[in-house]
């Protein structure tokens, strides 16, 4: 019964049980994304996606920290002095290399607006009040495997790959910004 | 190695359940008759002191379980409740977190004693990885259960390891998000780690019975290595090593109950008694004391490699640190199972088991000089000892020579 023709040529049987398979396997996958994707942020996480933030009670020199999508969001009124050490470092020195410019709005310069979450593992880096550990840069330390950032918020020193992360942010008007 | 069955039933009952559920054979077989080798000694007891404790870790979870609610806002208070309030609640949370502990020194014991008996080698190389398989899904869910009480600890511990998937190139954040549930560890990761606490232990349940089913096609290895050649070498598994293992557990209760009785939060951290605060994160976090050792080389990895960067490479490290346990087997090519009769390996064996307690005590070290130095060192020693030594060692050493069976190395023993 089975001839030559059978066994070296592909017959409609071969075709079936590749179609079949197939269509089985694209059926599984859909079934299961599902049950997948309901691990993802859901619509309520996702609505809280926007803050303003009134910047007028924060005096030189201070930060203040705010939760935006769970998060701390570091905002620094920078000094004079802040301002002129992030600029003096020549971009060779950085690992992640960024001008000062780079990390904060024009005309705004003194207002560094950041993640608070080191780029290493997440922990919240120390800084933000005035009498904590700033580390070796005056910036921000990171007490849970010893990162520095400085001044602008970049990685000095330390096991952290990327400067501290930006969030999408505009100002409203010279006191009022928006996040996300 | 069970073959001879001398299941044979007169009672109708029994006979008539045998030719449709043989499930009384099999337990007489497996569980009664079972041929060991009759010179284990108390390093062998491990497994089943292991096998009792994740029984313990069940019945006190099922029962926590009833009483604790997995929600941000309440799973504090309601562990705080447990602990106060509850009927006998101090005594079932503190057991099943002292049990959390025991585990993972039992199963460093069980895992030390395969490595230097040789245990992982041919014909037992499944056996040896379903233990490991075992060994990460306990890994999963003592962290996950570590999460659960929502205290500082337990909330910058889910925050810092699920970070470690971020260091994965192009999916990493995705996937960061996908596990979280969120941008940050919050409610929803805290649900689904108390679903997942609760599925895992059932299905390391079920790799325990692979893990067994593994055992019982070769049977056990032994101090001596030699296998078992007549029946004269072997004992029934009852009533002789089903006594030895009670012992062995009876004893091991003792540090045990000691823990849950006078010293229940002795192996935690202060700073888990302080509800979960997602804004400052405790000057010196360290993870529970069983994951020191892997917590060292993901720490040790703290410079760039070629294109890896400090991140990516800690996690490198801290995967591969694991994942070399599967390949042991193969690693490793001396024909003699046990180390007593290789001269070279052992010292190397012991200098391994010293490096373990080194990384121990250097993962709960702030990440400064001379620890640092320490850390890369003794991962490089971690490291070595697989991938360098034991290849070598295994292919240039002369071992000792081998008694002809275990009857007769018993016997040389006590004649002497």
């Amino acid at each position: 019964m089975a001839s030559d023709a059978t066994t070296d040529t592909t017959t409609r049987r071969d075709f079936l049980y590749v179609a079949t398979g197939a269509l089985g396997a694209v059926g599984t996958a859909a079934a299961v994304w599902p049950l997948i994707d309901q691990m993802n942020p859901d619509a309520s996480t996702l609505a809280l996606s926007t803050i303003e933030v009134d910047l007028r009670p924060i005096m030189v020199g201070e930060s203040i920290t705010v939760m935006w999508r769970g998060q701390p969001i570091f905002i620094r009124h920078r000094t004079e002095d802040d301002i002129a050490q992030a600029k003096a470092v020549p971009l060779e020195e950085l690992k992640d290399p960024a001008t000062d410019a780079e990390r904060v709005t024009e005309g705004y310069e003194q207002w560094l607006v950041q993640i608070g979450i080191c780029t290493h593992l997440g922990c919240v880096p120390t800084g933000q009040k005035s009498g904590s550990n700033r580390g070796d840069y005056g910036g921000w330390f990171c007490p849970c495997h010893g990162s520095h950032y400085d001044t602008a918020g970049r990685i000095r020193k330390g096991p952290a790959p990327l400067n501290l992360v930006l969030p999408d942010y505009r100002f409203l008007s010279d006191t009022l910004i928006k996040i996300g | 190695m069970s073959g001879n069955s001398s299941y044979n039933p007169t009672n109708p009952v029994a006979k008539w359940l045998d030719s449709r559920l043989p499930i009384m054979r099999f337990s007489k077989e497996h569980l009664l008759d079972f041929p060991t080798p009759k010179n284990l000694n108390y390093w062998w007891t491990f497994g089943a002191i292991l096998a009792f404790i994740l029984v313990v870790q069940i019945a006190t979870g099922v029962v926590l379980a009833m009483n604790y609610v997995p929600d941000s806002s309440l799973a504090f208070d309601s562990v705080e409740n447990i602990r106060r309030n509850v009927n006998y609640g101090r005594i079932i949370q503190a057991t099943h977190a002292v049990g959390a502990s025991m585990f993972f020194a039992a199963v460093y014991v069980h895992i030390g004693r395969g490595l230097y008996y040789g245990s992982y080698k041919e014909p037992r190389e499944v056996l040896w990885i379903l233990g490991v398989v075992i060994f990460v899904l306990m890994m999963a869910t003592a962290f996950m259960g570590y999460v659960l009480p929502w205290g500082q600890m337990s909330f910058w511990a889910a925050t810092v390891i699920t970070n470690i998937f971020s260091a994965i190139p192009l999916i990493g954040d995705p996937l960061l998000q996908l596990l979280r549930g969120g941008f940050a560890v919050d409610n929803p990761t805290l649900n689904r780690f108390f679903s997942l606490h609760y599925l895992l232990p059932f299905v390391i349940a079920a790799v325990v019975v692979l893990h067994i089913w593994a055992l019982h096609v070769p049977g056990n290895n032994n101090p001596v290595g030699v296998e078992v050649k007549s029946s004269r070498d072997t004992v029934p598994f009852h009533p002789y090593i089903t006594m030895k293992d009670l012992l062995a557990i009876v004893v091991f209760l003792i540090p045990f109950a000691w823990f849950v009785f006078f010293a229940p939060d002795i192996l935690g951290h202060p700073d888990n008694y302080k509800p979960a605060d997602p804004l400052i994160t405790p000057p010196h976090i360290v993870p529970e004391w069983y994951f020191l050792p892997f917590y060292a080389i993901l720490r040790a990895i703290d410079f760039d490699m070629w294109f890896i960067s400090a991140k990516l490479g800690g996690v490198i490290f801290f995967g591969g640190s694991i994942l070399v346990l599967f390949f042991v087997p193969w690693l490793d090519g001396s024909k003699t199972r046990s180390g007593t009769f290789r001269p070279l390996f052992k010292p190397f064996y012991w200098l391994f088991i010293f490096n373990f307690f080194l990384l121990t005590y250097l993962g709960a070290q702030l990440a400064v000089e001379p620890y640092s130095t320490l850390s890369k060192i003794a991962t490089a020693y971690y490291f070595a000892y697989f991938l360098i030594i034991l290849p070598i060692v295994s292919r240039i050493e002369t071992p000792k020579p081998l008694p002809a069976s275990i009857s007769e190395s018993v016997l040389g023993k006590s004649g002497s």
